[in-house]
């Protein structure tokens, strides 16, 4: 076991690699540089010393492997540096975005298993009735609304049938939890839904699965209650996938909601991205990219070991 | 067109009975699926007859019938420009069906080859393909969109590109799995003993033996391609203006005016959300068809 977990973490060098040198070159591919589009707002001929001056002291005008191992030594030690655009510490600027992704990740992720465990469950034990018709189409109707628009939909109807607006300025939760819920409520809803779809889905195959056994069968000729044998015998087989898929969504919600934090105007990680990649900071955006790389490698390293862990017939080598 | 092109290949899969009556059992025993095949080739017909069914020009701007309510004359109203949102919604179903199409296909395809492949030559070739698709994996999709789209600029093509490139890890993922368990059969053993090149073995042998997967694979990326090239056109990153496409419809204006003019934020989801929902109930029901695992449930 240690052995694999070792193995695992090793493994996770290269592919962390991978993705740094592909974004370091991809980045500098992309045509113009941070430099000339801040002076590009200033004035139409701006001189090219200061242009060279500024770049000098970006670090811009170094070879590009020297840039790259500067950056990769920095990574090592846990330094990310400075952004580009603002001059502030990498950290800092990601930190307050992170926590309102964060606290939306996981409020999307409670109503995703609020609806989908028991909709699954009911839809596997009534399977092919109108029920299991009815959570089915639920569901894929979930995967198939783009959450964007689904919070569109809400603002409007918000306006529309309450004249009221979500507030748009985010209140951390610590410093006033209800008008931070008002705001974040919305968009953790349009993004819950088609969250939940995906592991409502996933609840009913795995309970369909779970339920043919044989186990469940001789808890059944035993006179066992209905109840208990679905809360400990089948649920708990079942939750395996549900929760891989679980985490799996959440690792995505942490970087990838750019289009519903627009929507709502939130200032989360998917709009720092956008901006940082629209200013060519090059530090930021290589940064952002790690985290979110990161965080899915660690997520399905997790999973891997949780599988190990509560499964005892799987046994890696 | 499409259903009968996938359902007879369920057939080649199954192995019995003709075509037809595929078809029709299919339609018996999953009516759901053959609601969504219904509403995908209503879709698909739409999109290539936009010009013959679209009752206005979807670029004409008329500005004296800006922001009109839904009425006898546009029957879904106008949007910012006087542009009729029914016309503009039928034209974007091209848009869509593009998109969703070449992106299925050459994802699907490109990585279902790359998946064999790596199962097939195993060892350090399927350890260095498997490391560089990790790779892949990792990285966030939406930077991969951006950067395409800030190199080489806007534009239906580089849409296509930007959504077909991470959705090539994830098929081979797939097919690798699938491929893997056939690597070991003995008819690819026969093969090699035969003295047959190894292109001519993944591509004659092993690839039509993934069909399965590789269908099923198919029909999902249809609907995530249109899904994200909403997203990608609504940020402004997809298709520009003023193609007529479902995500750009909702962009802008249809966010400014949506008090005054809901039809323009209403109207063009329910068509993304509609196209999904029918390729979905199509896909869900043909992977219960070929899947052999549950149809012995």
């Amino acid at each position: 076991m240690i052995k694999y977990i070792v193995k695992r973490l090793l493994l996770m060098i290269p592919t962390l690699l991978g993705v740094a040198v592909l974004i370091f070159f991809l980045m500098r591919v992309v045509p113009g540089d941070i430099v000339e589009l801040r002076f590009a707002g200033e004035s139409a001929f701006a001189q090219k010393e200061n242009l060279d001056k500024e770049r000098a002291r970006l670090g811009l005008d170094r070879p590009l492997w020297q840039q790259f191992l500067t950056w990769m030594l920095g990574i090592v030690r846990l330094d990310f540096g400075t952004s580009m655009w603002t001059g502030a510490p990498i950290i800092e600027e990601i930190k307050l975005r992170a926590t309102l992704s964060f606290q939306l990740a996981v409020m999307a992720t409670f109503i995703a298993v609020a609806l989908a465990i028991p909709l699954g469950v009911v839809a596997a034990l009534k399977q092919d009735t109108w029920v299991d018709y009815v959570v089915r189409i639920f569901s894929i109707a979930g995967l198939a609304t783009p959450s964007f628009w689904l919070g569109i939909v809400f603002i409007l109807m918000l306006l529309i049938v309450f004249k009221w607006l979500p507030p748009m300025v985010y209140t951390p939760f610590w410093i006033d939890p209800w008008q931070n819920m008002l705001q974040l409520i919305w968009p953790a809803l349009a993004v819950g839904y088609r969250y939940s779809a995906v592991a409502m889905r996933m609840t009913r195959s795995a309970m369909l699965e779970v339920l043919r056994e044989d186990y469940i069968r001789t808890a059944r000729a035993k006179g066992l209650w209905q109840k208990l044998i679905l809360s400990r015998h089948a649920l708990k087989n079942a939750m395996l996938p549900v929760l891989t898929v679980i985490a799996l969504e959440f690792a995505f919600l942490m970087g990838g909601l750019v289009v519903t934090e627009q929507v709502f105007n939130l200032n989360g990680l998917g709009m720092l991205f956008v901006e940082s990649v629209a200013r060519r900071d090059y530090t930021l955006t290589q940064a952002l990219v790690m985290l979110v790389a990161f965080v899915f490698i660690f997520v399905n390293f997790t999973v891997d070991l949780m599988y190990a862990w509560l499964d005892p017939r799987i046994r890696f080598r | 067109m499409a259903t009968r092109a996938t359902v007879a290949d369920a057939r080649d899969v199954s192995g019995r009975g003709s075509w037809l009556s595929e078809v029709g059992d299919f339609c018996r025993q999953r009516p759901l699926g053959a609601i969504g095949a219904v509403v995908v080739v209503i879709n698909i017909l739409v999109g290539l007859g936009a010009n013959v069914i679209a009752p206005y020009d979807p670029l004409a701007t008329d500005y004296g019938a800006m922001l009109s309510s839904p009425s006898a004359g546009h029957w879904l109203g106008t949007d910012a420009f006087g542009r009729d949102v029914l016309s503009r919604i039928i034209y974007g179903s091209r848009t869509a069906m593009l998109v969703g199409f070449a992106c299925a296909f050459f994802g699907a395809t490109v990585g279902a080859v790359i998946g064999v492949t790596s199962a097939y030559f195993a060892g350090r070739v399927d350890l260095l393909i498997q490391r560089v698709m990790d790779i892949f994996l990792a990285f966030p999709l939406i930077i991969l969109a951006l950067a395409v789209v800030s190199i080489l600029g806007t534009g239906i093509t580089n849409v296509i590109m930007a959504i077909t490139i991470p959705m090539i890890p994830r098929a081979a993922l797939v097919a690798r799995s699938s491929a893997l368990a056939i690597r070991e059969l003995p008819y690819v053993d026969a093969a090699r003993a035969a003295g047959f090149r190894h292109r001519r073995i993944i591509l004659r042998h092993m690839l039509p033996n993934v069909m399965a997967p590789y269908l099923i694979m198919l029909t999902a990326y249809l609907g995530q391609a249109i899904l994200l090239e909403a997203s990608l056109s609504f940020l402004g990153l997809g298709v520009s203006e003023p193609t007529a496409a479902w995500g750009l419809m909702l962009r802008g204006a249809a966010v400014q005016f949506a008090e005054a003019a809901p039809w323009m934020a209403i109207f063009p989801g329910l068509a993304i959300s509609l196209a999904v929902f029918a390729f979905n109930l199509f896909g869900d029901s043909l992977r219960d068809a070929l899947d052999p695992r549950l149809k012995t449930q």
